[in-house]
């Protein structure tokens, strides 16, 4: 909303562009595939309980990826289960978003080292737009990387561009698990919470 | 023998569907190949492996302590139960040996009961709401989800996580209980036991709830114990078996286990063994736990100085027992809230385990599924997946 004119009485006028508009439907309506497959599953529902309740970001959960702008991929992905997630990604339509939840779909978490059978991380598959480390995240780190992936839904709707750069959000405990590929903006105490380029 | 009339009737045409690894009804990435014809089931072929993450293995690679954050991903949603059965493994383990044998204080094994059974509840709440979801109703489950979040409240302030806790640790617990959490127990309970009360009324009451529960994949008695059906599914059943009665471990022994039984609770058109006993069973599980919570509580001893002390201590010292455990093989099973979790420990006396084998309730629960589904209707599987209340990782490991 770029301007408000005050023309007299209570009313109020906004006067916008309808990129932006659109900007600001798209942002606050993410609707996200109900799609978990381990322990952040279980988190992912808590955060979409009474108590955080990402409703009222107007995030509500769609059982089909081809009604679904954005895949939060809450939990391990196997080598069984890659291809699915693969398929699945490309199921849905463009512009799509993924969100990374957890150490597992971010490189593979307590099971990179010793499992044979553990993907580690999903972005050998998918392109990645958020990472959000933790085993698994809290509730409120998830809303935090939704929160920085509505920015980026903003930028390319208003701007048209699409960041490359995946955002990682920060915490007391980012030092556990996180993206390998942003080590310098994972250093303890030196970083902005918003991110690199956000 | 009603399906295959059917399919006879119908010209023997089939179509086969793909339910899952992506549904949102299989709790997680179970994959049932489903044949029907037209709305009736002619068979389901669960398709496993897509969560398989090889923990069994990992167990083999790592030391001794360093494998109970494992065993919280062996079942993430009673992670206490699951900490519990490998801990008693290992203490088993290593009291064949004089030598190595531990004493778990009497305030560590108190504690443990406490965070199994609020564990308990948690895990019921999650199965019983995902249950309702399921058939269509979804207040129950926030309503479920919302008192989860109260357990999970009383676990952050006890060890800093909500869901993967690694807290209860080989020889007694991690920390000890902090500052006012036997008063934050208690009033947990009391509000709990309320809000049970307005849970019941919403869904458990419910005619349309109870109708499609009603008579759907019935199980009779010899036939859950030959298929190995274990926890709130064989009790659904009427078999009268509970490990925490009937082969004690920890300090169960003294509470007198009062366990629950599926009696066809639905009335007139209900049956010993369907779906909806072992809805209730569950729902019966959680008062009895509340009142296991409440009784522990009372056998508390207060805490002393040293964290080893054996009666007000919370962790004895294991460190040098466990660089040179005993040679051997132990099997120890458990009551976690979906069922016997049995451990099978092999040690050949070095820091690292042989083997480590667990067997869980889920999988064998899916060992029955082709048979139950023969013969119902497309809409009725999501009700007996529910009613199993399983979780993937455990089938997978």
């Amino acid at each position: 909303m770029t301007e408000i004119i005050k023309p007299g009485n209570d009313e109020q006028v906004f006067t916008t562009t309808v990129d932006e508009f659109l900007a600001w439907g798209k942002e606050n309506s993410l609707f996200y595939l109900l799609f978990a497959t381990a322990c952040c599953g279980i988190e992912l529902m808590q955060t979409g309980g009474p108590r955080y309740d990402v409703d009222r970001l107007g995030m509500i959960p769609r059982a089909t990826p081809r009604q679904a702008d954005l895949m939060i991929i809450a939990g391990t992905i196997t080598h069984k289960m890659a291809s699915r997630v693969r398929t699945l990604w490309e199921q849905m339509t463009e512009p799509r978003w993924v969100v990374s939840m957890g150490s597992c779909a971010n490189s593979g978490g307590p099971f990179s080292k010793y499992s044979y059978s553990v993907l580690n991380g999903v972005d050998k598959y998918i392109p990645v737009d958020v990472y959000i480390p933790g085993c698994p995240p809290r509730p409120e780190a998830l809303i935090d990387g939704v929160m920085a992936l509505r920015e980026r839904v903003r930028k390319y709707r208003t701007v048209g561009i699409r960041d490359k750069d995946p955002h990682v959000v920060q915490g007391a405990d980012c030092a556990f698990g996180s993206h390998p590929g942003k080590a310098s903006s994972l250093e303890l105490g030196a970083s902005s919470p918003q991110g690199p380029k956000a | 023998m009603s399906s295959d009339l059917a399919i006879e009737s119908a010209g023997g045409e089939r179509m086969r569907i793909n339910m899952g690894p992506h549904h949102p009804a299989t709790h997680g990435v179970l994959r049932l190949i489903v044949e029907c014809d037209g709305e009736i089931v002619s068979s389901a072929t669960p398709d496993h492996g897509y969560l398989h993450r090889s923990i069994e293995k990992i167990g083999e690679c790592v030391e001794w302590p360093m494998f109970v954050p494992y065993t919280d991903r062996v079942d993430y949603v009673c992670a206490m139960n699951a900490n519990l059965a490998y801990c008693v493994a290992v203490e088993k383990l290593l009291a064949t040996d004089k030598t190595t044998a531990v004493q778990v204080p009497r305030r560590a094994e108190v504690i443990r009961v406490i965070v199994a059974e609020l564990n308990r509840i948690s895990s019921h709440l999650v199965a019983v709401g995902a249950m309702s979801m399921d058939l269509g109703a979804y207040t129950p489950f926030l309503h479920g989800i919302a008192q989860r979040e109260g357990v999970n409240d009383i676990f952050e302030k006890l060890c800093g996580q909500r869901l993967t806790y690694n807290y209860i640790t080989i020889g007694g617990v991690g920390f000890d209980l902090h500052t006012g959490a036997v008063e934050e127990i208690e009033s947990f309970l009391a509000q709990f036991e309320k809000e049970m009360i307005r849970f019941n009324k919403l869904i458990t009451t419910n005619t349309i709830f109870r109708d499609r529960c009603a008579g759907i994949a019935v199980i009779s008695a010899a036939e859950a114990v030959a298929y190995g059906l274990v926890g709130p599914n064989l009790r659904g059943s009427g078999v009268d078996w509970d490990i925490r009665r009937d082969e004690p471990y920890g300090i169960y022994g003294e509470l007198g286990v009062r366990v629950p039984v599926g009696q066809g609770y639905a009335g007139r058109t209900g049956k010993v063994g369907d779906c909806y006993d072992r809805f209730i069973v569950r729902l019966l599980e959680i008062n009895e736990s509340v009142r296991l919570i409440r009784a522990a509580l009372k056998l508390l001893p207060p805490a002393a100085e040293k964290p080893a002390d054996p009666v007000g201590g919370f962790q004895a010292d294991v460190a040098k027992a466990l660089r040179k455990p005993p040679k051997g093989e132990i099997r120890v099973r458990t009551e976690a809230p979906r069922g016997e979790m049995g451990y099978v420990i092999v040690s050949d006396g070095t820091k690292t385990p042989y083997r480590v084998r667990c067997r869980t309730g889920s999988f064998t629960a899916c060992s029955i599924f082709n048979k139950l589904m023969k013969g119902i209707f497309l809409a009725d599987i999501v009700t007996v997946i529910g009613s199993f209340d399983i979780v993937v990782p455990e089938i997978d490991r």
